[in-house]
């Protein structure tokens, strides 16, 4: 992967293709490649058995329709079903997949080459109307799709051979490949619009029952393209909402593969021999919002006493039972390529902390910290906060509120509160949505005219060199002068049963990145 | 006769006007519940040409009357509506969870009455004695324990630790016997922990109630057994509110068997109905709750109509 990083974009792309047609042709290392994420263990793959799966969430809101996704659930059961142009690996480079080659002039126009040979699970072959179709009806608003804002880079979408789409942005992005690979983006047949019932796709699985809030279940798709997968004739997915039910029901047996699971319960299920748990390092994190429009949370001092009084270590600790990195007031996370590595990283300092607060003349002063279950972990981190500043003179008080309405009604409207950042496949996206000036999530209401342009320069950087470069000083920017405050990225825990093979972590998401169905086998 | 039919039928009508009303607390109620369909779809990432291009799409930019009207036309004929959340009817999502729950009250119900009956029966017949301090011991701890503990406790025994039994419940349509008792055993066997000890404990109170009357006192001072005097004299004259007892346990059996569902992973629609508050989903919840409503007066009648027959008092009148 080391090598693969200073390579040209087109390059890998293209490098990536041939180990494809390798692996089409039986080679056993270029399967490994093509692959997605496979398991460290050198068993040879076995076909067969059933599963079943739950994840956190279900209910009559669950959709087949791959742009109205919302939780885990409905991303794992998109991707049993329909494939991507492309697909992530596990360092969260996107590789190719229905689309075997990319080519771009400029990262504004980009040419995609389809896959030949690729079957709907009704036998329709695929074609760049599908392809098509799939892109654009993000853009009306009638389809409610989740990612309209990142759709609407789509300038034109059109076929330009019978295996060939060409896509014109609005401005240059260097990530769209990464932008294809999400969930939301995930190809269906040209012309479906009615997704309540049996619906057809290019992925693994063959929609064989869908019922909202009880289960799917798919059966192996005999005709899928990726040669010899997938492993398993049956998968059922259900949602078990409450945590401890769900970790029971693995340990009974009921179900194989459960994903969200507590810090908490880790050593009941380690405990158990027949059963393992898998840790996601992600980009998921809970963090300290300090609105810099509101007083006094905008006072410059301040940001950086509060920053100083996060008490990481005890946070990763006692509140995630270690299952928690580090972080430091910055939302890329270690393990992404455009990770700063260099960026120092600030320490728990009450004594600073102190003599900030004091420079800002904010000693004694008091305010309501807002923390909610819907916040993971926050109500807990508002606790510990409030602990650190009643030492250094802050009188906080703890305002515990519930889940429900919690993003409409408390989220960025409170001058001190928290928020809860899901991992986003790219720095791009993450800092377009959560940290420009005009974002819609931008937390703190925090605006940086040199980190804006260093964001839009960065987008459209053909230089991997300098963008990273780039990326790094807009690190640098957000640590130092940023209104919220990372104690720690969290890491998702699934848990599995041990005979279940080939699984492992994509740090898009729990579940194998959502993907666990393109590649795992039952062990009997 | 007549005057009995013509209290049954006056109980019919009243019921019928009850649910007239309740639709319109349950329609205005859900009406002034924060946000709405579209902007539960749309979640965070909502817009606000999106969200009004949605809330068209699903009819919410009528007014409240018509909306209302048009619903309620909708119920009279028989269709409650389109579910706005996966836009399916609502009558097929219902029709999907209504008979499982409908099948598991019913086990519970049949399990836990006869027990509760008992337990009640005997325990007033033996007032003041061993068996009747050691009953109300036991079902008074029964009453106090929450039944997710209930539930959450038989389940690391007997799937967990025994795996005897399945930690989730879900059946397919027509299960065998096999199946169905090892997917239901569980979930009846903690419903009726909750409802048998409640209705023990108000058999017992209504038949106790009962045996202090001068009636009664003339049976024993007539020289009738015990148990005679309970089973032949005493317990007609109770069955009433030993009637009502049991409908207002049964009719928690259907609605309120959220914890139930929830820990078993159990397909009814008491979950259907959160699903429906949680997605903002009116026609379904609206529908839920009427069919809630329903229950609970039909078992509420039953039992009335039950009292009136059985009521020595009123049959003789």
């Amino acid at each position: 992967m080391i090598e693969k990083q200073s390579l040209h974009r087109r390059e890998v792309l293209r490098g990536l293709t041939a180990a494809a047609v390798a692996a089409a042709m039986g080679s056993g290392i270029g399967r490994a490649v093509a692959g997605a994420a496979e398991s460290p263990s050198n068993a040879v793959p076995r076909r067969g058995g059933r599963i079943r799966v739950a994840s956190v969430s279900s209910s009559t809101a669950d959709t087949l329709d791959p742009a109205k996704g919302a939780l885990s659930t409905d991303y794992a059961r998109a991707n049993m079903i329909y494939s991507g142009l492309t697909q992530f690996d596990s360092a969260l480079n996107a590789q190719p997949a229905l689309a075997e080659e990319i080519h771009d002039s400029g990262r504004v126009l980009w040419t995609l080459k389809l896959r030949k040979g690729v079957q709907f699970h009704d036998g329709k072959p695929l074609t760049a109307a599908d392809v098509v179709y799939s892109l654009m009806r993000h853009k009306t608003p009638g389809t409610a799709s989740k990612v309209k804002p990142i759709a609407d880079q789509f300038e034109e979408v059109k076929a330009t051979g019978p295996g060939e789409v060409q896509i014109r942005l609005t401005g240059a992005n260097a990530d769209l490949p990464a932008i294809l690979a999400t969930t939301h983006f995930l190809i269906v047949q040209e012309g479906t619009t009615d997704f309540r019932s049996r619906v057809v796709g290019t992925g693994p699985y063959k929609c064989k029952e869908f019922n909202p809030g009880v289960r799917t279940v798919g059966t192996r798709n005999p005709n899928y393209w990726k040669d010899g997968k997938p492993y398993l004739d049956e998968i059922e997915l259900v949602g078990i909402t409450d945590e401890s039910a769900r970790v029971n029901a693995l340990l009974s047996g009921d179900v194989q593969l459960v994903n969200a699971v507590d810090p908490r319960s880790i050593r009941r299920v380690t405990a158990s021999a027949g059963h393992a748990v898998q840790e996601t390092k992600s980009g998921l994190y809970t963090d300290l919002i300090m609105r810099q429009d509101m007083s006094p949370t905008g006072h410059p001092d301040f940001v950086l006493a509060m920053k100083y009084l996060l008490n990481r270590e005890l946070t990763r600790k006692a509140l995630f039972r270690g299952y928690a990195t580090l972080a430091n007031d910055q939302p890329i996370p270690p393990g992404n390529r455009y990770y700063l590595a260099d960026l120092p990283q600030r320490p728990y300092d009450p004594e600073r902390a102190r003599f900030l607060l004091k420079k800002a003349g904010l000693s004694g002063t008091r305010l309501v910290v807002y923390a909610s279950p819907a916040a993971e972990g926050s109500v807990d981190m508002a606790s510990l906060l409030q602990l650190s500043a009643a030492e250094v003179g802050l009188n906080l008080a703890v305002s515990r509120v519930p889940a429900d309405g919690y993003w409409s009604n408390h989220w960025m409207k409170h001058p001190l509160g928290f928020g809860n950042i899901n991992p986003r496949p790219t720095a791009d996206l993450l800092f377009s949505t959560c940290f420009k000036s005009d974002a819609p999530w931008n937390e703190s209401g925090w605006k940086n005219e040199q980190f804006d342009r260093l964001l839009l320069a960065a987008r459209g950087e053909a230089d991997e060199t300098k963008r990273k470069q780039m990326y790094g000083d807009m690190q640098v920017l957000v640590h130092e002068k940023g209104g919220i405050g990372i104690p720690v990225f969290i890491s998702l825990i699934d848990g599995y049963d041990r005979r279940l093979r080939g699984y492992g972590s994509i740090p898009i998401g729990g579940l194998m990145g959502y993907s666990f169905a393109d590649n795992v086998w039952l062990d009997a | 006769m007549n005057t009995t039919t013509l209290l049954i039928a006056r109980r019919i009508g009243i019921a019928a006007l009850t649910l007239l009303l309740v639709s319109v607390v349950v329609f205005s109620i859900t009406s002034v519940l924060p946000g709405d369909a579209a902007q539960a779809a749309l979640g965070q990432s909502a817009t606000p040409e999106m969200i009004a291009a949605l809330r068209a799409q699903m009819g919410l930019d009528a007014p409240a009357y018509l909306r209302y009207l048009h619903w309620l036309g909708g119920l009279l004929s028989g269709n409650p509506g389109q579910s706005l959340s996966n836009n399916t009817p609502v009558a097929q999502l219902i029709g999907l969870r209504l008979p499982k729950s409908l099948w598991l009250a019913g086990a519970a119900a049949a399990l836990s009455v006869p027990i509760a009956l008992s337990i009640g029966i005997v325990s007033a017949m033996h007032r003041g004695s061993y068996l009747d301090r050691g009953l109300s011991l036991v079902t008074l701890g029964m009453v106090a324990v929450p039944e997710f503990l209930v539930a959450t406790v038989a389940v690391l025994i007997f799937a967990v630790k025994l795996h005897w039994l399945s930690a989730l419940s879900y059946t397919p349509d027509t299960p065998g016997l096999g199946q169905f008792l090892r997917a239901y055993a569980m979930p009846v066997m903690t419903l009726s922990f909750v409802v048998v000890a409640q209705m023990a404990r108000m058999t017992r109170a209504a038949v106790v109630d009962q045996v202090s009357r001068p009636y009664v006192e003339m049976a024993i001072l007539k020289g009738a057994s015990p148990a005679r005097i309970v089973l032949r004299h005493a317990l007609p004259n109770a069955a009433g509110p030993i009637a009502n007892a049991i409908a207002l346990s049964l009719s928690y059996l259907l609605g309120g068997a959220i914890i139930v569902e929830t820990i078993f992973n159990f397909p009814g629609i008491a979950s259907l109905m959160v699903d429906a508050v949680t997605n903002r989903d009116m026609p379904l919840l609206q529908a839920c709750a009427m069919i809630f409503c329903c229950a609970y007066l039909a078992l509420v009648l039953l039992a009335d109509v039950f009292a009136i027959i059985s009521s020595p008092k009123l049959r003789h009148r």
